[in-house]
């Protein structure tokens, strides 16, 4: 195994690659595999060939999703080739197929060699069997049982001296006992190829030869994500999950295959669950941990931490177990019965005196498919009204207008798969490897392997760390630059005439527009210079597949929509939209936002983008919905911040909120909670008791993802299962559920059995969900809306044939400077984003491991402001704005532009939306979440405030 | 948890200097990990961590690489290493010869294990096989002196000749 210790991974995968790529066509190879014969494409393994007529043949070091070493020589069968034996026996992983090869996988000379291999494996190996977690699910320990391979007596010659390493026990996630490892290597690959941190390599040598992190540190002081591949590819008890520990045995464990509940990318993984007894005696089935499978469509085995050990709020003490009711200024329990009969009457009472319009209602990001289109119908229907909206409206709604107006459709326009086509990434405002960890593997991927990347973001994010180029622009100033680039590819004529004369319209609208937004003028706002400027415009417009990916940083602007739309210009100009590897694609922050969107969760339209202004689109929702047709709204309603501001003013009388938790994560949050207060009656539906549900009259008890069944539809459009593990916790019921108690206590009660009968609803009402049910989707797998029929296939990429609108559109949309503008009183601007180790408002994240490894939050600051400041690291300040204060740690890195400073918002303590800007995109009414002006003065650190020791901060 | 470079870093040493000019020279040429480690090692006498983190990031190689490199060759140190390196040979012929028992004698009289240095920088401790000297067994070298026919008593005379 030594012989791979200097061995370059990359170069390797790279070569994998191009061989991958190659455009000759491959021939077909004939080979007899133990009788059997079996025809594969050349450059197949034997192994492979092996697998394709279901002959198991055993390996160790070989992973189908690595680079493969062959060096654990397990796999080894006896081929015979033009009548000759290939002299020893020849690893199958490594050896490729040729013609009129004759292979015997299982001779009684395979058996010995792979008996003795076994043997040699144990002869080091501790006898732990009996108490390893492995067991059951341990490769060793099933060939041993298979080859009649055991540990050696005692005082033999065989009997081995056992390494006695330390168990590395320093982290909260991953427990490394190098006693165990067989130095298979899958690990370190894994660590490297798949997950690009590279923390784990081969050290020393001979006898001591290991897998060890950095410098042999413990994980906690290396740069380690805790992403666990290298647990999901460990073949023995070497590494394993903490969290998984004395749960339970391989074959007491259930899996359940599901959807990640963190991020928009969309990870597939097993829950594994397993019957367990609480402190009473009772026992009761819970999520132990989850597992990662190669088949997942999106990931593979890759899972982030979040996914991977971000379920301990499933089974948390807080989870909220049964209704409440608020009497007097206190909660105190109820009954279903009488939670629900109070909430409908109330609701119907306002109804009655107010009218429909009197409410607002909040969906959820989180929650499935068929729950938000439920709430909808409960909220067009029951409440009558148009007021309902979702958190994508601090995040992508300026995505959904502009990208509509430009294209016709406002989502992703590629698959995730094609970050590996692409010859040009372009990454705009996108923290991607803490915002989309999986997703930006892939971006990680292709960097490793040479396809440029240009990252525009004003602070060094880690990509852009890793980037080809960064463009550190100043806060707020995308829409000067992305003119430019424009400019550029205009005045120097890197347009694509046949594409723009046959798919677009409004040409001569830019032209005129962004004559005068030079480079150079750019360069005066943004403070990029005006040559890299123009080189970026270039390298874009010349790639063959150039492709945009970008988040929070465009569209969280008061220009957003513009933002948007300045960026769609690019790609209409360039023609990279509507192939493989190309495209304009936004990346969706919540695992299901781009779902909430398509089931109608916003005010001027119905499931599917239908407007409530266009009277057919009412008809057959009224029809379906078996309602009158006037009964239906054709006023668009009220945005998230339009309904805060109309409760503040009291026209707003009521509010129903699903998931969601405004108080933190909304701008302004002291005016978030004042509008809350004046409502007359708050009813939220949650998992815990949130900032939000705190001011609620009646809380609902929701049960998580593993508790239900339902989709959720990721930032590909990719429409996958969510699938129930375990009973629901206490007393909490689905929110789908909930919302079928309270309209049937209203007098209106829904037909849907369960979440499929729903989706079978949605499949009729809303077209590009036409083609999907849940049967479906269990029979094949994902879908790619739009899928309009039983028989499409689904559509990965959109615009392939014109766009959806017809033409594609340009706009003319001249930069604007931020709404509020550093002074002499704010001089910093204050900017806010995410974290890798945390999730959103921090109610799921915050109650899981990932609290120990990043439990507070501080504020980065360049070190020139420090210096002005007097500051030095973990040094305490007020920061403030217009708005408000927190008080916060500060940290100094220079991978921020000097004059800003940035914190996330996942953190009620430093609750940073107290300061954030509400001032709106006139167009989407998206807040400028990313700009405000604000101050630092220091203060003194809280009473024995301990800097915490281990915190990870990527980077 | 900062492990960024913003913090005031000291005036560069001439050290520092030298090993900034050695990756200069080196960052572009691929395979050059090697070379640069053994010339770093000539600069600083040894492989600190703050170095190897820096050959690490100038030549985009991972940090666990470097260190698997420089742990499998034996001619890399991690560790300061002493003004005199005593190699006590544990070869067949010195163990048979009571070997075992003068390393002990100096692990004990030096306060330190194999491959360490004592505290004063004086003494590097080493086992190592068959250094050519059977005949002479036990045997060990100090710097480039070989002392054979050792008894353990012998140890004191001999360490007090070297400062
Ligand atoms: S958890 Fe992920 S980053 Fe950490 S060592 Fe394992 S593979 Fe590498
Ligand atoms: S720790 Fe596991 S995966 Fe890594 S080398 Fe050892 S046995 Fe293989
Ligand atoms: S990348 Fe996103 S979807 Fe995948 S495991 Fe992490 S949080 Fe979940
Ligand atoms: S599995 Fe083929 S050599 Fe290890
Ligand atoms: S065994 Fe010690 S010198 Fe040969």
């Amino acid at each position: 195994m030594m012989q791979n210790r200097t061995k370059n991974e990359t170069v390797k995968t790279v070569i994998a690659r191009q061989v991958e790529m190659d455009p000759k066509p491959k021939q077909p190879v004939t080979v007899t595999i133990d009788g059997q014969e079996v025809t594969v494409p050349e450059g197949t393994t034997v192994l492979e060939a092996a697998q394709r007529v279901g002959i198991p043949i055993p390996t160790l070091c070989h992973d189908p999703e690595l680079s493969n070493p062959g060096s654990c020589r397990l796999c080894v069968v006896e081929i015979e080739l033009n009548g000759r034996k290939m002299r020893n026996l020849p690893p199958s992983c490594v050896t490729t197929v040729s013609n009129g090869m004759v292979v015997q996988t299982l001779t009684e000379t395979v058996r010995k060699t792979r008996k003795k291999i076994l043997e040699l494996l144990l002869a080091n190996h501790p006898k732990d069997c009996l108490r390893c977690e492995r067991t059951g699910n341990c490769r060793l320990q099933s060939y041993a049982y298979e080859y009649g391979a055991d540990f050696p007596q005692s005082g033999s010659a065989l009997d081995g001296e056992r390494q006695n390493y330390a168990v590395d026990d320093s982290n909260p996630f991953i427990l490394r006992d190098m006693n165990k490892c067989i130095l298979c290597g899958k690990c370190v690959r894994a660590c490297g190829e798949v997950q690009g941190r590279f923390v784990l390599d081969y050290a020393h040598r001979g006898f001591a030869t290991r897998v060890a992190p950095e410098m042999d540190r413990e994980l906690r002081d290396t740069a380690c994500v805790y992403c666990g591949s290298c647990v999901s590819v460990c073949p023995t008890g070497a590494i394993i999950e903490k969290n998984k520990v004395g749960k339970g045995r391989a074959w007491d464990i259930g899996k359940v295959r599901t959807t990640c509940p963190y991020c928009g990318t969309g990870c597939n993984f097993d829950l594994e669950i397993a019957r367990r007894s609480d402190s009473k005696g009772q026992t009761r089935e819970e999520v132990i941990g989850v597992a990662s499978s190669i088949d997942a469509p999106v990931n593979g085995r890759a899972l982030c931490v979040k996914g991977r050990f971000g379920t301990d709020f499933i089974h948390h003490r807080d989870r909220l177990t049964t209704p409440l009711i608020k009497k007097d200024g206190q909660f105190v329990e109820a009954s279903w019965e009488e939670a629900i009969a109070f909430a409908a009457s109330r609701l119907g009472d306002i109804h009655a005196e107010y009218g429909g319009d009197a409410f607002g209602v909040l969906a959820s990001a989180k929650a499935t498919n068929e729950e938000n289109y439920l709430l909808n119908r409960f909220a067009r229907t029951i409440l009558g009204t148009n007021n309902i909206d979702h958190c994508a409206r601090l995040c992508h709604s300026s995505t959904v207008a502009g990208l509509a107006a430009s294209f016709g459709s406002g989502a992703m326009t590629n698959p995730i798969e094609d970050i590996a086509k692409t010859d040009f990434m372009l990454v705009i405002g996108s923290n991607t490897t803490e915002s989309h960890p999986v997703l930006a593997l892939s971006m990680l991927r292709a960097i490793r392997q040479g396809t440029p990347c240009v990252v525009i973001d004003p602070r060094k994010t880690e990509l852009a760390a890793l980037a080809h180029k960064h463009l550190p622009l100043k806060p707020g100033s995308d829409l000067a630059l992305l003119n430019a680039m424009a400019h550029v590819i205009i005045t120097e004529g890197l347009y694509k005439e046949d594409f723009i004369k046959t798919y677009t319209e409004g040409f001569e609208t830019l032209c005129e527009a962004v004559t005068e937004t030079t480079p150079e003028w750019a360069e005066s706002i943004c403070g990029i210079d005006a040559d890299l400027i123009r080189d970026t415009a270039r390298r874009y417009a010349r790639a063959q597949r150039g492709s945009i990916y970008y988040t929070m940083g465009v569209t969280q602007k008061h220009t957003g929509t513009h933002n948007v739309m300045a960026i769609a210009n690019l790609a209409l100009l360039t023609g990279h939209i509507g192939r493989e590897g190309t495209g304009v694609n936004p990346l969706r922050g919540q695992n299901n936002v781009q779902g909430a969107c398509d089931m109608g969760a916003l005010p001027n339209v119905l499931p599917g983008y239908q407007p409530v202004t266009d009277a057919g689109v009412r008809e057959k929702f009224a029809r379906t919905w078996d309602v009158k047709i006037d009964s239906l709204s054709e006023r668009p309603g009220l945005t998230v911040g339009e309904m805060l501001q109309g409760a503040h003013e009291g026209r707003l009388k009521s509010m129903l909120i699903m998931g969601e938790n405004p108080v933190v994560s909304d701008p302004d949050s002291q005016h978030v909670i004042e509008a809350l207060e004046r409502l007359d009656f708050l009813v939220v539906m949650d998992l815990f008791l949130t900032d939000t549900a705190r001011h609620a009259d009646v809380i609902f008890p929701a049960c998580s993802f593993a508790e239900k069944e339902g989709t959720f539809t990721n930032t590909e459009r990719r429409v996958q299962r969510v699938r129930q593990g375990i009973q629901p916790v206490g007393d909490s019921r689905p929110d789908w559920q909930i919302i079928g108690d309270l309209a049937a206590a209203m007098g209106s009660p829904f037909p849907y059995r369960d979440p499929a009968s729903i989706m079978d609803e949605i499949a009729e009402t809303t077209p590009s969900y036409g083609g999907i049910s849940h049967h479906r989707l269990d029979k094949e797998g994902p879908l790619c809306w739009p899928c309009p029929a039983k028989d499409h296939p689904g559509t990965p990429r959109l615009h392939m044939n014109g766009f959806v609108r017809g033409k594609g559109k340009f706009h003319a949309v001249p930069y604007l400077p931020p709404a509020e503008q550093p002074d002499d009183e704010y001089p910093l601007i204050l900017s806010t984003g995410r974290r890798l180790f945390h999730y959103h408002t921090g109610t799921m994240s915050r109650r899981s491991g990932l609290e120990e490894v990043y439990p507070e939050e501080h504020l980065e600051i360049h070190p020139d402001d420090a210096d002005d400041l007097g500051l030095k690291d973990h040094d305490w300040v007020r920061l403030s704005t217009r708005r408000g204060a927190i008080e916060i740690a500060v940290w100094m890195t220079d991978r921020i532009v000097a004059g800003m400073v940035f914190t996330s918002f996942h953190f009620v303590e430093a609750m940073v939306n107290k300061l954030t800007n509400a001032a709106t995109d006139p167009i989407a009414k998206i807040p400028e979440l990313k700009v405000c002006a604000c101050k630092i003065e220091k203060i003194d650190c809280p009473e024995g405030y301990v800097p915490p020791a281990h915190k990870r901060v990527l980077w | 948890m900062c492990n960024c470079s913003c913090n005031a870093e000291p005036a560069l040493s001439e050290k520092d200097r030298r090993l900034v000019e050695l990756l200069n020279k080196y960052r572009t040429v691929p395979g050059a990990l090697i070379p640069v480690l053994q010339e770093a090692q000539e600069i600083y006498g040894y492989l600190p961590a703050e170095v190897l983190q820096k050959v690490a990031r100038e030549l985009q190689i991972p940090l666990a690489k470097v260190y698997g490199v420089v742990t499998f060759y034996s001619q890399f140190h991690l560790k300061p290493r002493g003004r005199n390196i005593i190699r006590v040979c544990l070869g067949t012929a010195c163990h048979v010869r009571g070997g075992a028992k003068i390393f002990e004698a100096l692990q004990k009289k030096l306060a330190v294990e194999d491959g360490e240095t004592t505290a004063d920088l004086r003494f590097t401790l080493e086992s190592v096989a068959c250094i050519g000297a059977c005949g002479l067994a036990p045997v060990i070298m100090i710097n480039h002196d070989t002392h054979g026919r050792l008894t353990p008593e012998k140890l004191t005379e001999i360490l007090s000749k070297y400062e």
